[in-house]
């Protein structure tokens, strides 16, 4: 089931690239501005330009944004399930140097040359980590530390001496450090393009297989999976995604595209194939918007702005999420604990008629308060909650409650629940019976008709509970209030065994 | 390449620099020893205690605190800087544990999804202020640093005696600091860097050492912020123990190693930036980075030796014993 999952979801995002990219192609080239031409313009028309999509630079920038949050959206699911997060914070500052080295090799922004240096370098960064783990006692997080702040260090001194080199076109090698989208050119955005591909194709070919490598390392190797040719090659695939983003990101927040909307992706959805989707819906969002807004704020760096917009995404899967979003999870924990004080003021309805021996169906707010350990005002309070529940009926004067059939059969339930625990408990748990009380108060909320259903058939049906009150049975519940009184009455409910 | 790497030149790289400008060179050096020694000494109980890419996160995050208490007091002083870090390590301490507690996002994804936004709005804000041109920070000190306008600072004097630098006055107030700490207390941080539940069947409050190497940890980066940039920072933090780490067992002797290595990565480091013409900061940490992978090759070379000149015992063969390098000091 879920491997279908993954591969519907696959065609619909290949076609999406696959129109992107004629649409780029298709294009007709407008007047060529550059971002300079901008600056003199309102933010309202900043805007309007920005989706007219007139200017080549543009659709370059938001072509590669959305490439580049497709491709990183999916790099990022598998380090967040495989915990590797960090390794891709090393490896985003690890390719510095190679960058360098890349830009070196004709003294050009040449996006092919620094994609070999820097994924050279990316690779070399992961086997260093893997030799320091293998050979010294340093733990990961230090090989990492090592790795990210020597490589990172090495990258520095190259790009100062890159500066200080006499001649040669330098520009725009520092829009490496936080990314500058609208300096994408059709090669840099090509070069995103065949990535994502790659990452696209190597997910769909082998999700299976990556998904079993992912979340369960010692089941993949006895199926006979090489588990480490699959971890390499995802480093591999990552090394690429990381480095074809930089133009765009940055070196420095490369990671956070990585991981971000991946984890927002996380929140939000327990099988992996959705979790794919969402995360390359996120990162293309985020990358969009990034984008946009750093091209009507008068070019301020891409790379924050994008990190920042998936942050946002983050935040609202926090606390919107349907299962384990914060709000989700605190409205579900204030009906729970609300349900349960309405069952216990049931329940005290009930133990308040079983003293009066079911002679009357009135039930005395000042018997509840008693029984309930509450002022009359708070007992008034929850009568009236019942109310509007649907589960008790207040006389006319207000001093008085009745129970309505739902709220007697919720009411039968309940103490059912908690006699048939406490009979269990003593019976087949031999605990003392002035012990089990406490236990059931917090069972009897919670146990379904199954359960229960077991339990009697347990207890051979028995009708009396450790305390010798009776239990109800479920003729009792089904009965309603009135008939239920005449059959106590019929069969000496309260009063015969 | 040539006009890349210059030839090494004895006289332009190593005297030069001492001859036309001691003051500027012994400050520079000196800074770079501060800056390290202080973050190394930190940096042995963050690798004790595994926590070393913390360092990195909080070196990360202070970033928007540094600007956001630049922005509410108009004013750039140490204290002002210190405050604002201050808050912003806190921030990012409760955001991380926030995320780890509340969700089912693992740790190591909650770090770097805080420090990366945190970051994010630093740099941000930066850009912003530099284009309404009110900042001094621009984003190039972010990542390098300015340790070489170090000796263009006025100089601080007190009884018109000329001490130095303010920042690396400054700097070598926090590496006392740290020092003197860690003289007074160094059971305490040995204990709970070792075994927290000894530490606490010995009376000692470990959440209190926790949170305070937390709070070394951002007075440290506060101080390396300016002269190394948030990123190198995180070096400071982690090669120099790495270092020590590789030679000895012992923490006092990783201590004095910690000492020892910053002082060498600074003094090379310097003539290293000034043989490439490459940033200072940069240098030093490859120069400390060259150190630890020269201390790992003689480690693994000494160890393998041992291995061979010893009978083959079946203890001595198990995987364990045989990764583990020689604790020769």
């Amino acid at each position: 089931m879920n491997v279908r999952v993954g591969w519907r979801f696959g065609p619909v995002m290949g076609r999406a690239v696959c129109a992107l990219g004629v649409w780029l192609l298709t294009a007709p080239i407008a007047h060529a501005a550059r971002i300079s031409d901008i600056t003199e313009s309102t933010l309202l028309e900043r805007a309007v330009r920005f989706f007219s999509f007139s200017d080549p630079s543009l659709r370059y920038a938001l072509a590669g944004s959305i490439l580049l949050g497709i491709c990183c959206g999916l790099m990022g699911a598998f380090l967040v399930v495989r915990k590797l997060a960090l390794m891709g914070d090393a490896l985003s500052h690890a390719v510095l140097p190679g960058v360098a080295l890349g830009f070196l090799w004709n003294l050009t922004r040449d996006p092919v040359a620094i994609f070999v240096g820097a994924v050279l370098a990316g690779l070399l960064g992961a086997g260093t980590v893997q030799v320091i783990r293998q050979t010294t006692r340093h733990k990961e997080d230090a090989a990492l530390g090592f790795v990210l702040a020597s490589f990172y260090a090495v990258g520095i001194c190259l790009f100062t001496m890159i500066q200080n080199l006499p001649g040669g076109n330098r520009s725009g090698l520092d829009k490496f450090m936080f990314g500058q989208a609208a300096s994408m050119g059709p090669q840099d955005v090509g070069l995103l393009a065949v990535v994502t591909g790659l990452a696209l194709g190597a997910v769909l070919l082998f999700y299976k297989e990556l998904k079993i490598t992912s979340f369960d390392p010692g089941f993949a190797r006895s199926t006979g999976l090489r588990v480490q040719i699959f971890h390499y090659g995802l480093m591999l695939l990552l090394a690429f995604a990381i480095v074809a983003s930089l133009q765009a990101v940055g070196v420095v927040l490369v990671s956070a595209m990585l991981v971000i909307p991946a984890a927002a992706a996380y929140l939000l959805t327990d099988r992996f194939g959705t979790m794919l989707l969402l995360a390359s819906v996120f990162g293309l969002g985020a990358g969009a918007i990034g984008s946009f807004m750093s091209f009507v704020g008068r070019n301020l760096p891409t790379g924050p702005l994008m990190v920042l917009s998936a942050s946002v995404v983050f935040l609202l899967a926090l606390l919107l999420g349907p299962r384990h979003g914060i709000l989700s999870r605190w409205w579900r924990q204030i009906s729970r604990s609300s349900r349960i004080r309405r069952e216990n003021t049931l329940k005290a309805m009930y133990q308040v008629l079983e003293e009066n021996a079911f002679a009357t169906d009135q039930i005395t707010i000042k018997d509840l308060a008693v029984k309930r350990r509450k002022t009359l005002d708070e007992v008034e309070h929850q009568v009236a909650t019942l109310k509007r529940h649907g589960l008790a009926t207040i006389s006319s004067t207000g001093d008085a409650a009745c129970l309505t059939p739902a709220g007697w059969q919720r009411a039968c339930e309940i103490v059912r629940n908690h006699r048939l625990w406490e009979l269990y408990l003593t019976n087949a748990a031999h605990m003392a019976p002035d012990h089990v009380h406490d236990d059931a108060e917090e069972i009897e909320h919670v146990l379904g008709e199954a359960n229960v259903q077991a339990l009697e058939r347990r207890l051979n049906f028995s009708r009396k509970d450790p305390h010798g009150k009776m239990i109800p049975g479920i003729e009792d519940i089904h009965a309603g209030r009135a008939s239920s009184r005449d059959s106590e009455r019929a069969t000496g409910f309260g009063g015969k065994a | 390449m040539g006009t890349l790497i210059p030839a090494f030149d004895f006289q332009r790289c190593v005297i030069e620099p001492w001859v036309s400008d001691p003051w500027g060179t012994g400050w520079i050096i000196a800074m770079g020893f501060f800056v390290l020694a202080a973050g190394g000494l930190v940096g042995n109980y963050l690798l004790l205690r595994r926590m070393a890419l913390i360092g990195d996160a909080i070196s990360h995050s202070i970033l928007p605190g540094l600007i956001g208490a630049f922005l509410i007091f108009r004013n750039s002083g140490t204290l002002v800087a210190v405050i604002g870090a201050f808050a912003a390590g806190v921030v990012t301490v409760a955001m991380i544990e926030f995320i780890h507690r509340q969700t089912r996002v693992k740790p190591d994804a909650a770090i770097c999804i805080t420090f990366t936004s945190l970051f994010a709005l630093g740099v941000l804000m930066i850009s912003a202020l530099e284009s309404q041109g009110s900042f001094h920070i621009d984003a190039d000190c972010v990542l390098y640093g300015e340790i070489a306008f170090v000796p263009l600072e006025e100089p601080l004097q007190i009884a018109g005696v000329t001490l130095g630098p303010p920042s690396a006055i400054r700097m070598a107030g926090i590496l006392a600091l740290v020092i003197a700490v860690i003289c007074i207390f160094y059971k305490e941080l040995l204990v709970t860097a070792f075994d927290s539940g000894l530490a606490r069947s010995m009376g000692m409050k470990s959440g209190v050492w926790h949170y305070g190497l937390m709070a070394a940890v951002i007075l440290v980066v506060v101080g390396a912020f300016e002269s190394v940039g948030a990123i190198l920072a995180v070096a400071t933090l982690i090669v120099p123990p790495m270092f020590a780490a590789q030679l000895s067992s012992r923490l006092s002797v990783r201590l004095v190693l910690t000492v020892l290595h910053a002082a060498i990565s600074s003094l090379l480091g310097l003539h290293l930036s000034y043989w490439l013409n490459c940033s200072v900061a940069g240098a030093m940490v490859v120069v400390g980075s060259a150190l630890f992978v020269a201390a790992w090759a003689i480690t693994s070379l000494v160890g393998a030796w041992q291995q061979r000149r010893s009978s083959p015992e079946p203890a001595e063969n198990s995987p364990e014993t045989c990764n583990r390098p020689p604790a020769f000091l």
